[in-house]
């Protein structure tokens, strides 16, 4: 075998795994990939119930329920509220007032149903999503972000 | 005084690094008869510089574990109630303490080659700790402009905001300096392969002296990644132990090209091709490493792992990635079309194996590449916000990662040069045999229906055995007396027994993974006092609340009596804690071990009338998941301690050469 022979061989096996790398990504950008909504636009926006959707915003004050294992609250961005249903881990930092994000479907009757519930993890770190639609429309409170806990 | 002392030493430090990246330099330049002085001059340079880092280091240890409130960063990361472990461990558990300790392993790793380096070339070595101190350089300059751990307080407070809880943790206080000893350890190869494009010195010795560094990062690497993920699985509460996030895919990705330009330095080594190829890995290696910083450090990307994040520091991060990329990857691109390629080989022969080795490794590195940036970039362009969760990567990188596992064990028996497939084969039958009846005895035993974890299993038994047998085969046994065969595999090169630990490990790993995909059992339930629950045949009998107080913080802790088929285990107990100035609990779980699984309890919210949330998991086999991966830092770490393969066979090589 040849040194040119050699490298073409390579050449092609190597292209042929690219190939089928980029396929295997086309197929699991699919399902592998969930928008980032927030309330408002999920309640405006026409969305398809089969799709995966990331959803950010404030928990609502005075709305968290418990009942039995599922936890129902609401989330908002002050301007829109969405009701949310969530069976599973709470995280420890999960509470009132404070930004979550979400992943799950939209139900017909307009309830987003969580299966994955992401609060802020350090005391002073909001996920930077919710930052970002916070500051969009102006309710980002920077001092309270920085010390004040 | 003492603060201002470690100052000074830090930009004395830096000072010095630029004065040996200076001097290290000029043998591009200077006659041959000078590159001894230059050399020598460079050398002691790195060594001073690393112990006046390391100084100024150990100040900042001290003053955190004196509990110094007139520094800034002690007031907002320590108390003075705080264990002293912790207290220690606060010193990298922040943004600049953690810039200063990358800079401070830079330095040291510098010092190490500088001093046990004495064989090499005198003008690579110069040009190697040149480009050491240039990164050294990069790093300190943007401690001391941006992050500067030593600054003071006007108004000195009485008490420290303490370290956040998540922190407090034994495994994390030692998975930051593991994972980054990895990845400042790749800046090593970085450094030799940019010495290697400016001198031209790209050969068989080159790819000997690169390869236990890349060994000692891989390893380390390894480990960081792997504390880290027992981390998640106990302190986050809820028994995951990989989210595919952007940050431990930060991790994952340097290490895979580690893990290639592993490979590759062998077939470098010892049969002179790749050469191109090793060197292109060992600058991407690292300027991964630099990625994965810049995307943790930064916290441009949501993660469940974002400690400590500043995005405007991260923009500086970002540049130094730039810089050193950039004149990386153009350097090569100028000089790689004058690397000799030598050793000549078939597709099927152990070189072709190791080659489809790091292909497959790199496709897979192409795919986590592209599942973790992709939101940037959509975002950077003004797309919508997305983000790409677990199910893309499962889907691209498994159907990439098995095909390569099940060649493992075969590649392993292909002869140097040019080698027949078949033959290889014929000799792994025996192994495939045992490999599927374990299988079938697994899955007697167990009474489990689920062919793709039948498969799974099959495919960890068959990387045990493939790694076991493949040291039998060395040593012999089968064609020869067993006797005489045993003596052959004590006398067999320690680095033959690092390998066998290492590839044992991935399908130790492989076995935890497979269980725990498919056999995992969960339950929730709301419980008082006095209350049952079961799970996987163990029964949990909630036993009594009781509050307690540690150092620094109190907790309520529940107590459950673990019994199994009525034979009682002790008790299990998990707490929520809530400690000293922060206002958020955490989770303390109970493990109870069962062999190599785990029975998993953690308080989910704590309700009303003493009613508590429990949730409780049996996870089989879970411990593999990290056993595993400690044999293949085992494994990395057996194969430094063997000094016998590093000698290049130089006059069979050339053998070699003239008879292609």
């Amino acid at each position: 075998m040849t040194r040119k022979q050699q490298r073409f061989t390579f050449i092609i096996v190597g292209l042929a795994l690219l190939g089928l790398a980029t396929g295997l990504i086309l197929v699991a950008m699919e399902d592998g990939i969930s928008f980032f909504k927030t309330p408002t636009e999920i309640l405006t926006e026409k969305t398809d119930s089969q799709k995966r959707l990331r959803i950010g915003g404030l928990v609502m004050d005075d709305t968290v329920k418990h009942e039995g294992l599922l936890l129902k609250f609401i989330i908002t961005d002050n301007q829109s509220e969405l009701n949310v249903e969530y069976e599973g881990v709470v995280p420890d930092l999960f509470k009132e007032g404070q930004g979550v994000v979400l992943e799950g479907y939209l139900s017909q009757d307009k309830i987003f149903l969580a299966d994955s519930l992401l609060a802020k993890h350090d005391e002073n770190y909001m996920p930077k999503e919710v930052a970002d639609s916070l500051k969009a429309q102006g309710h980002w409170q920077d001092a309270d972000q920085k010390v004040s806990e | 005084m003492l603060a201002e002392f470690g100052q000074f030493a830090l930009i004395l430090s830096f000072a010095i690094a630029v004065f040996q990246m200076v001097i290290g330099l000029l043998p591009l330049r200077a006659n041959a008869d000078k590159y001894n002085m230059l050399n020598a001059i460079t050398s002691r340079a790195a060594v001073l510089q690393a112990v006046l880092l390391a100084l100024s280091f150990a100040i900042l240890l001290l003053l955190f574990a004196s509990s110094d409130f007139s520094l800034k960063i002690i007031v907002e990361h320590s108390h003075s109630q705080k264990p002293l472990f912790y207290k220690i461990a606060a010193t990298w558990g922040n943004h600049e303490g953690s810039i200063l300790l990358f800079s401070l392993i830079i330095s040291l790793l510098g010092a190490c080659l500088s001093l046990f380096g004495g064989r090499l070339d005198a003008k690579f070595l110069s040009v190697t700790l040149a480009i050491q101190a240039m990164l050294a350089v990069a790093i300190l300059g943007f401690v001391i402009f941006t992050s500067n751990p030593f600054e003071r307080l006007v108004i000195v407070p009485i008490e420290g905001n303490n370290l956040n809880p998540l922190l407090q943790d034994w495994a994390l206080a030692v998975h930051p300096p593991m994972l980054y000893l990895g990845y400042v350890g790749l800046s090593i190869p970085f450094s030799f392969a940019i010495a290697a494009l400016l001198t031209e010195k790209v050969d068989e010795e080159w790819a000997k002296w690169v390869r236990p560094w890349t060994l000692f990062a891989w390893a380390c690497l390894t480990g960081g990644i792997a504390l880290g993920s027992y981390w998640a699985y106990y302190e986050l509460g809820w028994g995951g132990f990989w989210f595919w996030d952007p940050v431990e895919n930060a991790s994952l990705m340097p290490w895979l090209a580690a893990t290639a330009l592993l490979h590759s330095a062998i077939v470098m080594e010892k049969r002179g091709a790749l050469g191109s190829w090793t060197i292109l890995l060992a600058i991407i290696a690292f300027g991964l490493s630099l990625l994965g910083t810049f995307l943790v450090r930064s916290g441009i990307l949501t993660s469940v792992h974002a400690f400590a994040v500043d995005p405007a520091r991260g923009v500086v991060i970002l540049a130094i990635l730039f810089y050193f990329m950039a004149g990386g990857l153009g350097l090569y691109a100028f000089k790689s079309g004058n690397i000799r390629q030598r050793g000549v080989f078939a597709p099927i022969s152990r070189e072709g194996a190791l080659l489809l080795n790091n292909l497959i490794l790199s496709v897979m590195l192409v795919t986590v590449f592209v599942g973790t940036l992709y939101p940037l970039f959509i975002d950077a362009i003004g797309g919508n916000k997305l983000s790409v969760g677990a199910p893309f990567f499962n889907q691209t990188f498994i159907p990439l990662a098995v095909p390569l596992l099940i060649l493992l064990p075969i590649g392993n028996m292909l002869p140097w040069k040019k080698a027949d497939f078949l033959s290889a084969m014929k000799r792994l039958i025996g192994v495939f045999l045992l490999a599927f009846a374990t299988m079938l005895a697994f899955l007697y035993f167990t009474g489990h229906r689920d062919i793709l974890a039948w498969a799974a299993v099959l495919l960890g038994v068959w990387l045990v055995y493939g790694a076991i047998w493949e040291i039998l085969y060395s040593a012999r046994f089968g064609q020869i007396g067993w006797d005489l065969a045993l003596r052959r595999l004590f006398n067999l090169r320690r680095a033959k027994f690092a390998v066998m630990l290492a590839h044992m490990g991935i399908g130790v790993l492989v076995l935890g993974l497979a269980a725990m995909s498919a056999w995992r059992v969960q339950n929730i339930q709301e419980m008082t006092v006095g209350d049952k629950m079961e799970i996987a045949g163990f029964e949990l009998e909630f036993d009594n609340v009781q509050n307690q107080t540690g150092s620094n913080y109190s907790e309520i802790v529940g107590n459950f009596n673990l019994s199994r088929d009525g034979v009682d285990l002790g008790n299990i107990a998990t707490a929520k804690r809530r400690y000293l100035k922060r206002s958020s609990p955490t989770t303390e779980v109970g493990l109870y071990n069962h062999y190599f699984g785990q029975v998993y309890v953690a308080f989910g919210a704590l309700g009303e009338n003493n009613k508590v949330q429990l949730r409780a998991y049996y996870n089989p086999l879970v411990l593999f998941i990290w056993l595993g991966p400690l044999l293949m830092m085992l494994g990395g770490f057996l194969s430094l301690t063997d000094r016998r393969g590093r000698k290049v066979n130089r006059a069979a090589l050339k053998q070699e050469v003239v008879n292609v």
